[in-house]
């Protein structure tokens, strides 16, 4: 069903970040360094300071006075090394944009003009920026006080992968090189803070993913306490993982509002956004795959390279992605002996952290790669392949090398339903015809693993505080409806809505019954918020669980209003009914009336209780794994090497579907944007770390009418671990599709011998890969 | 981006106009649709003291036809150009190309003089005003000036147009019915600007070429007429497959392409000769015109 929320927002009732507005609030505008790497000294504020309309200019002199700076430390990572950060910087800068004074003013315009009378003294630094000079050459530092750029490295490994290479029958291997790029969510970040020196609190209105994670740092920052900073999340414009980290700009809003006495508010605008905003997939990967005689996967091996920028992203670290790469390569094949390597480095560039999928495609494009070119030294189709080495259902549960836990996944059942909703065998007769008629096409697969609803250990015992558990309380109010808090955010992906019809199937009434409110500290929970594709995995289940409650609560009421017993009755569409005959008996309405205007009318000492609440986390399976299958069909244009996708096919099994309507949403959402990651987006820098897709002319994002329609299949395997049984669902269209489109187009290109190791695909590599280009031709 | 402070006026008269750009000049930019002018004040790249909103100025915007040319007014809108009975009988050229400028909402607001005054090198309307040979019509308190089309576009963004001048009309000779013409571009993405895109128009005499009409827009720093490749079609059939492939083997000496941005010439002259063979192709076989925005299944 649709989104109740849907009318409001489609009738501009909406409530975004810059729609809201407190009295007396100020602007802020930032001055950003125009430098990769630079030190510097702000020499004069005296223009700005005088120029009308402007409140104040701040420097990290000012904003030191009143709030903390932060480092990225991970318990388990001791050897982690990421520098310290500031709302503003200090004497040094290490990336284009980082923000080293800040504007406050009766308007941005006033504030942005501002920023044009501040005197800096800049002096520039030498610069990294690309991920091989930042991991070999320490000559050239992002920082200076740092002995090179590797920020960590990290190895794991289970079995023997060099002897099962040493002894393979087939050894395959694949370089691939991922540009960065960046999620772009259509509202950009934005912070309204205003602090109350009476009170000594802190309100804070913000486009955020989770406003309790927000809530702490603030706190801890400012050093206040955690219940005197409010944190309120209204309608948020899409996150994609953008909007979970801690960002100076916004800490310096918050610091600003306290030194002020006065809301302060900021938006970021879309050159900021796309020069500010975490980048991510910043990749070199390379990796290899050792086969048996008989065709089976006896061990892979990686070595990746990732690029952080210039520092590891607060509080979750921007080591995360490449964990999670690690985790997820391999994906849905049975091997025993695994290899990894990581480096993750520094460079002069903006901070890599989370963003949709985080990790996956990677790990996904380099093994479906290494399955393509497998199955073509062994001269047999890439199908039969897969077919050989997915985990069947009979191996599970099955802990992976890279030390995931396989359960409830469906390769095979995946595969056979693409294959049907494709009409495989004659789409492949097709694309001979059209081959014939000089057509370049190809059709690429990708099965994937995507693990979703993080469990508490993957942050908790790096010492990180992450909620990773999530509560919904319910109150039944006298009319009948239930009032709900759930500590689960709302960014755009219906979880409002997910949980609205979890909770009335769970108490026995209509969804429209129900309210659903979350994103507000005072009112919601503590809890984990939007990351991950948790919403339906692990709110829902306690969603369900306190619904349960909740209708228990009512029958007990009921039980003693009727004089019967509580088993013997049950609360179905509102009304409260014999559970054997189904006889009405009382309307919901009327047990909670009772209880809250005549309990008189109850037995003495009845206490009728009618709000219930359920926490509920993940003991097992830190990392919940869902699988499926994506097929791409591409058209290469002979003339300029385009990339035209002309068909996309996803099959997903994530558990239980709550609502299909918002799950294929999502699917299809995260498929045009791994569709974008594949052919379109890419976060360019030159040699030396001028940053060049400010705009969205520059930064390519994908646009309905070059896309493909986008065919959904599901297959259904309940996680057995829950009530509900639902996973994540949210990410798994984006974690494939790169992989999907990039076998597609390889598979194009077989025939000329050409193939592409890049993301995002180059016009000008593919007319070089089919010889219509010589290969020298760089660009 | 916020804009940097500017005057602002919205005359009522053309007279009014040419009164406060004599005065400002330079200082002065016009805004019109202003779906170039508005980004380029926001991002902060110009910084004019005063704006002149000529939108309420009337007759800037007429289409009209007097049976030897089809006059368009400098502020007509996109959309009502590509709709207009008389660009679509006389001037299918121009129709075509309108169908890959930008996208429709834009195409409400932006104007043809505007995107001429511009001269963005990857823009369509300029080559097809070169292609169309039209005559630009430009008046300043001095008075009118009509400049050919050839001669108004000098080099990236800088046209023959004084700084005290605006842009009131662009005539269109209407041509005999032996002419044809294509335009067609190839772009990164459906409305994006123009990797190249190519104005053809061939006056074909009993399935002979007489005169032939290639301008390239995206390719080089202004649009021009290329003479070289227009001399290798004349005498044949225009879709002469040996004429196309001496054409495609010429590109490279007589196009000068853009340089710095992520395509190299090399890939920018590639795509030159497929579109060039394309257009000519599609010129000849309408009917079996594809192009990969049809693509069915």
């Amino acid at each position: 069903m649709p989104r109740a929320a849907t009318k409001r927002l489609v009738a501009g009732r909406g409530r975004y970040l810059d729609d809201i507005s407190m009295k007396g609030e100020y602007y802020a505008a930032f001055l950003r360094s125009p430098y990769p790497h630079a030190s510097f000294a702000v020499t004069d504020i005296a223009a700005a300071t005088a120029h009308s309309g402007v409140v104040r200019v701040l420097t990290a002199d000012d904003i030191d006075e009143v709030c903390s700076s932060w480092k990225c430390v991970l318990r388990n990572a001791p050897d982690m090394v990421s520098p310290e950060q500031r709302a503003l910087a200090r004497d040094r800068t290490a990336f284009q944009g980082e923000p080293v004074a800040m504007v406050i003013a009766r308007s941005r315009a006033i504030a942005e003009d501002a920023l044009e009378l501040i005197s800096v003294d800049w002096s520039e630094l030498p610069a990294v920026t690309s991920l091989e000079t930042a991991a070999s050459d320490p000559g050239v530092r992002t920082h200076l006080h740092l002995e090179n750029n590797l920020c960590w490295t990290f190895q794991q490994g289970a079995g023997d992968p060099e002897s099962a290479f040493a002894k393979a029958g087939h050894v395959v291997r694949k370089r691939l090189d991922f540009a960065r790029k960046t999620g772009v969510p259509l509202e950009t970040r934005g912070i309204l803070a205003s602090y109350d020196a009476a009170a000594n609190a802190m309100l804070v209105h913000i486009s955020h993913q989770m406003p309790y994670q927000f809530q702490l740092h603030v706190s801890e920052l400012l050093g206040m306490s955690l219940p005197d900073v409010r944190v309120v999340c209204s309608d948020v414009g899409g996150g994609f993982g953008i909007k979970m980290h801690v960002y100076p700009e916004e800490i310096a809003v918050c610091a600003a509002s306290k030194l002020l006495g006065r809301p302060v508010k900021f938006v970021a605008d879309r050159i900021e956004s796309m020069l500010s905003d975490v980048h991510a997939r910043e990749h070199i990967i390379e990796g290899r795959m050792a086969i048996d005689e008989m065709g089976i996967i006896t061990a892979i091996e990686v070595d990746d390279i990732q690029g952080l920028g210039a520092y590891s992203v607060y509080p979750r670290s921007s080591t995360a992605e490449a964990m999670s790469t690690l985790r997820a390569v391999g994906g849905p094949y049975r091997f025993d002996h695994y290899s990894a390597r990581l480096r993750s480095v520094l460079q002069n560039k903006v901070m890599t952290g989370q963003y949709r999928s985080v990790g996956h495609p990677i790990a996904t494009a380099i093994t479906e790669c290494l399955v393509e070119e497998a199955a073509r030294v062994r001269g047999e189709s890439s199908i039969a392949f897969r077919r050989r080495n997915f985990l069947d259902r009979t191996m599970m549960p099955w802990i992976s090398p890279a030390g995931a836990r396989m359960i409830d996944l469906s390769h095979h059942a995946c595969l056979d339903r693409l294959l049907a909703l494709i009409g495989h065998d004659e789409m492949r007769d097709r694309i001979e015809t059209w081959r014939s008629q000089g057509r370049i096409v190809g059709l690429g697969l990708a099965s994937f693993v995507e693990f979703t609803a993080t469990g508490a250990e993957a942050y908790g015992r790096a010492g990180v505080p992450v909620a990773s558990v999530d509560t919904v309380v319910l109150t039944l109010d006298p009319t009948g409806h239930v009032r709900a808090q759930a500590s689960a955010s709302e960014i755009g992906q219906g979880i409002q809505q997910g949980l609205a019809q979890i909770i009335a199937d769970a108490v026995g009434i209509s969804t429209d019954r129900v309210r659903v409110g979350l994103g507000d500290t005072a009112s919601a929970p503590y809890g984990g918020g939007a990351w991950s594709s948790r919403g339906a995995a692990i709110a829902g289940e306690a969603a369900w669980r306190a619904g349960r409650k909740l209708q228990q609560q009512i029958l007990a009421v009921a039980a003693k209003m009727l004089q019967a017993d509580p088993e013997a009755l049950d609360v179905r569409a509102g009304r409260v009914v014999n559970r054997d005959s189904g006889i009405d008996r009382l309307s919901v309405g009327d047990v909670a009336h009772t209880a809250v205007f005549r309990p008189f009318d109850l037995p003495p000492e009845t206490q009728p209780q009618l709000t219930a609440s359920h926490t509920w986390g993940r003991d097992s399976d830190p990392f919940l794994p869902t699988n499926g299958i994506q097929a791409s069909l591409v058209e290469v244009d002979k003339a300029s090497g385009l990339v035209r996708p002309l068909r996309h096919w996803v099959v997903e099994d994530c558990g239980r579907i709550i609502n299909p309507l918002l799950v294929d949403e999502q699917i299809r959402g995260g498929v045009v944007q791994g569709i974008g990651e594949a052919l379109y987006e890419a976060c360019r820098y030159t040699e030396d770390g001028q940053f060049g897709s400010g705009t969205l002319a520059d930064y390519l994002l994908p646009m309905a009418a070059d896309l493909p329609d986008i065919t959904i299949s599901h297959v259904e395997t309940p996680y057995s671990g829950t009530l509900l049984g639902a996973k994540g669902a949210g990410e798994a269209g984006t974690c494939a599709a790169p992989a999907a489109v990039l076998n597609a187009v390889n598979d194009a290109l077989a025939p000329f011998g050409g193939c592409i190791n890049a993301l995002p695909i180059s016009p000008a590599a593919v007319l070089r890969a089919i010889g219509s280009l010589p290969p020298d031709d760089t660009q | 981006m916020k804009p940097p402070r500017f005057e602002y006026a919205c005359p009522q008269s053309l007279t009014e106009a040419l009164d406060l750009l004599d005065e400002h000049k330079s200082n002065a930019a016009v805004l019109a649709g202003g779906q170039s002018l508005v980004p380029i004040l926001n991002l902060r790249m110009a910084k004019p003291a005063i704006v002149i909103d000529i939108n309420r100025i009337p007759d800037l915007d007429t289409i009209s036809s007097n049976g030897r040319q089809i006059s368009i007014g400098a502020r007509a809108r996109h959309n009502d150009v590509l709709r207009s009975p008389h660009v679509r009988l006389h001037l299918p050229l121009l129709a075509q190309a309108l169908e890959h400028v930008a996208h429709e909402a834009i195409r409400n607001r932006g104007t043809l003089g505007g995107s001429l005054a511009l001269a963005d090198p990857a823009a369509e309307l300029p080559a097809c005003t070169v292609c169309l040979d039209a005559e630009i019509v430009v008046r300043s308190n001095r008075g009118e000036r009509k400049i050919t089309a050839s001669d108004f576009f000098k080099r990236i963004y800088s046209t023959a147009l004084e700084e005290d001048e605006i842009i009131t009309r662009i005539d269109f000779p209407i041509e005999d019915s032996f002419w044809r013409f294509r335009f067609d571009e190839i772009a990164r993405r459906q409305g994006d600007f123009a990797i190249a895109g190519l104005a053809f128009a061939a006056r074909c005499d009993e399935a002979k070429v007489t005169e032939c009409r290639i301008v390239f827009a995206g390719v080089e720093e202004s649009p021009r007429r290329i003479p070289e490749l227009e001399e290798i079609f004349i005498g044949a059939n225009v879709a002469d497959e040996e004429n196309i492939q001496r054409a495609k083997a010429a590109v490279a000496d007589v196009i000068e392409p853009l340089t710095g941005g992520e395509l190299s010439p090399a890939y920018r002259l590639h795509v030159v000769r497929e579109l060039l063979a394309r257009v000519v192709r599609d010129l000849a076989h309408p009917d079996m015109a594809r192009s990969l925005s049809h693509e069915c299944l």
